[in-house]
């Protein structure tokens, strides 16, 4: 197990070093700089700040210049937020998308298997088909009309909960956001357990269970739940990662102060070094995710430990 | 000698696994609904706009914001008020105002001479047409006028800037569905190949290229989108090569997985044990059992990939005024939902069919393809 574990440690660092210099030389490519403005700048102070920010450099010294400061954990200074560096915008910014990405992860996971095991064991009952057409709206409705929809009704109208922003993290502020972020994966968990569940459930040895004459809930609870799971589980990664690091939607709909919103004004501004520091939190995101997803995996599943 | 009379059954007729899953496919009800829906949903996006009066651009100042109705604009009460505003425009005055039916009638006066000149005010607004001068008083201080009403039919109301809504819906949806189906069209022709040669090949080869995809993965895609929006320009086909760019991982995956478990099955060791070449064999016996997963993703992609469309929009990075899209009609109308809420329902209402009509008909392929949980 723990060999497992650290082969899947050490095969990640290259991934993340390559996402990494992918985006660098991408970000790059692309047309305009960070101090193109609509009003140009004077060419002595245009060449200044080039020269301050290293942008006068060929590419790829920039990219050694910025590897070496990343392996010390220096992302940088931001080019448009002045005197603010990256490492201090993101690290503001991540506890809003954090709090918020956590909720919404909750709900969505503990809410999708709840719905997906009763309509696996109702299958092809009404509350089924009910639960399932509601999915498939959760998943095809996008979420910037289910967001304006519900503000209008619970926020506009009845006037229950506030319409956007933080507050000072009341949760009433909350409530709405995490709904929006949520929904959409509940759905897509719903389906999953549905359908997995229905499998797991005329597996062999859920019958062998059912025969010794377990109680249904151990049945359920237990044997049909741990292979029913394993989709659920593989799909977990990529999902966590973009719900925590901030759903760029939900956030300027709602004018939350998380990441996401960095991550589109960086690129359209060529913040060179907020879209880098972006691109790494969400990828080192991902790459952790996954691997405490296959180390679940593997815990749940004791085949792929030996593989 | 007597001849035998062959009365041999006539040859058994095989029925190969796409046909079976066609036969499957029709028995879904929901799966056969969708095709109908979506059927409908194409004509009315490729086909209405042939039978609307109104084009996708042309912008009607006298409608902005109108919402739907059955009857005609403009309403016969508003009409005074606008040939008042119209009269006044050019410095006379409205004595008398009379419609019927297409027509109409007014009677203007003036402290000056009329200048026959002053029909091109009566023209200018949306509502009036065809104005001419009838009859004008011997001192030429006052005039009758007579024209046409222009009748127009907003079924889906006008947006904030006076465009019917059921021609720009018409059109978004032309969007919409080709980005869908061109970007997925990119994401298949990417994906089978990569994941073909990927399976195929096998070995170090499989690994290293399984291992780019691996990376790919981590790369945040919503940066990636942004960044070929961002580099590309905001072309509309760039978008769709852009978004299939991106999406053809879960193909290639799918197909090498595919291609891996094929390879070892009997039936194929029992197609080389015959002498049929590797070819033969990946046309008749692999590519026919990858098709089923395949045609199941690519249902499924469609509407992801129109769903991402409108996720660009939202953000202001997809297609460019007075072009539009479904997405870009719904990210519009979100922001007026309060003010016209028409804006918002009735793209959501094409959009949301679609997508779910799109979904069903994949989930029923997957069902057609694979009929072990039937």
């Amino acid at each position: 197990m723990l060999r497992f574990i650290l082969s899947r440690l050490l095969s990640s660092a290259p991934t993340i070093f390559i996402v990494m210099t992918l985006s660098f030389f991408m970000i790059r490519l692309a047309p305009g700089g960070p101090f193109n403005l609509e009003r140009p700048l004077q060419p002595e102070v245009m060449a200044n700040l080039n020269a301050v920010y290293h942008l006068d450099q060929p590419v790829w010294k920039q990219y050694i210049f910025y590897l070496w400061n990343v392996l010390h954990g220096d992302f940088g200074p931001s080019f448009v937020y002045k005197d603010y560096t990256v490492s201090e915008l993101i690290l503001q910014a991540l506890p809003y998308s954090l709090v918020l990405g956590a909720w919404a992860l909750l709900i969505a996971v503990f809410g999708g298997i709840a719905l997906g095991v009763y309509a696996a064991l109702r299958q092809n009952s009404w509350a089924d088909y009910l639960l399932m057409g509601i999915s498939a709206l959760g998943n095809t409705v996008p979420n910037f009309v289910i967001g304006p929809v519900l503000t209008l009704i619970f926020a506009v109208s009845l006037a229950w909960l506030p319409t956007g922003s933080w507050g000072n993290g009341d949760f009433r502020h909350l409530v709405l956001p995490i709904i929006v972020l949520s929904l959409p994966q509940l759905a897509v968990f719903a389906r999953l357990t549905r359908g997995s569940m229905i499998e797991a459930l005329r597996a062999d040895h859920v019958r062998t269970a059912r025969a010794y004459g377990l109680p249904a809930r151990s049945v359920v609870g237990v044997h049909a739940l741990r292979a029913g799971l394993m989709p659920v589980i593989s799909y977990l990664g990529p999902v966590a990662a973009s719900v925590l690091t901030g759903s760029i939607i939900v956030e300027q709909m709602f004018s939350l102060p998380g990441v996401g919103r960095y991550f589109v004004l960086g690129a359209l501004n060529r913040d060179y070094t907020l879209v880098m520091g972006t691109v790494v939190l969400i990828s080192v995101f991902i790459v952790v995710l996954n691997l405490i997803v296959d180390i679940i995996y593997a815990f749940v599943d004791p085949r792929i430990r030996h593989d | 000698m007597t001849d035998i009379v062959s009365s041999a059954p006539a040859p058994l007729k095989g029925r190969s696994p796409a046909a079976m899953a066609l036969a499957r496919l029709a028995r879904n009800r929901a799966a056969t609904v969708s095709i109908g829906v979506l059927v409908i949903v194409s004509l009315i996006c490729f086909l209405g706009p042939f039978f609307n009066p109104h084009n996708y651009a042309t912008v009607y100042q006298s409608y902005v914001s109108v919402p739907p109705s059955l009857s005609a604009y403009p309403a016969d009460d508003t009409l005074q008020a606008v040939m008042q505003a119209t009269v006044e425009r050019g410095r006379a005055k409205l004595d008398s105002f009379s419609v019927s039916g297409k027509s109409y009638t007014a009677t203007i006066s003036s402290e000056k001479e009329i200048d026959p000149r002053i029909i091109r005010y009566f023209d200018r607004p949306d509502e009036f047409d065809g104005a001419v001068i009838k009859e004008t008083s011997a001192d030429k201080l006052s005039a009758t006028v007579e024209g046409h009403v222009n009748r127009e039919y907003f079924l889906l109301g006008t947006d904030r800037n006076g465009r019917d809504m059921l021609a720009r819906i018409m059109v978004g949806g032309q969007i919409s569905l080709m980005v869908g189906i061109l970007a997925t069209i990119v994401a298949l022709v990417i994906g089978v190949t990569y994941g073909a040669i990927s399976g195929y090949l096998g070995g170090r080869v499989d690994n290293i290229m399984m291992r780019f995809v691996e990376i790919m993965y981590s790369l945040p895609f919503i940066f990636f989108v942004i960044m070929l929006v961002v580099f590309f320009g905001r072309h509309i086909a760039l978008i769709f090569i852009g978004i299939g760019a991106i999406n053809w991982l879960d193909m290639a995956r799918i197909v090498r997985g595919q291609t891996l478990s094929l390879k070892r099955r009997e039936f194929v060791g029992a197609a080389t044990a015959m002498g049929l070449s590797d070819w033969a064999i990946i046309r008749r016996h692999i590519i026919p059992n990858t098709i089923g997963p395949v045609v199941v993703f690519v249902t499924l992609l469609v509407p992801q990939v129109i769903l991402l469309e409108s996720f660009l929009s939202f953000l202001g990075l997809g297609v460019q005024e007075p072009m539009t899209s479904w997405g870009f009609l719904i990210s519009e109308g979100a922001s007026a939902i309060q003010a016209s809420p028409w804006l918002l329902l009735y793209p959501s209402i094409f959009f949301v069919v679609t997508l779910m009509a799109l979904n069903y008909l994949g989930d029923g392929l997957r069902d057609a393809f694979d009929p072990r949980d039937r």
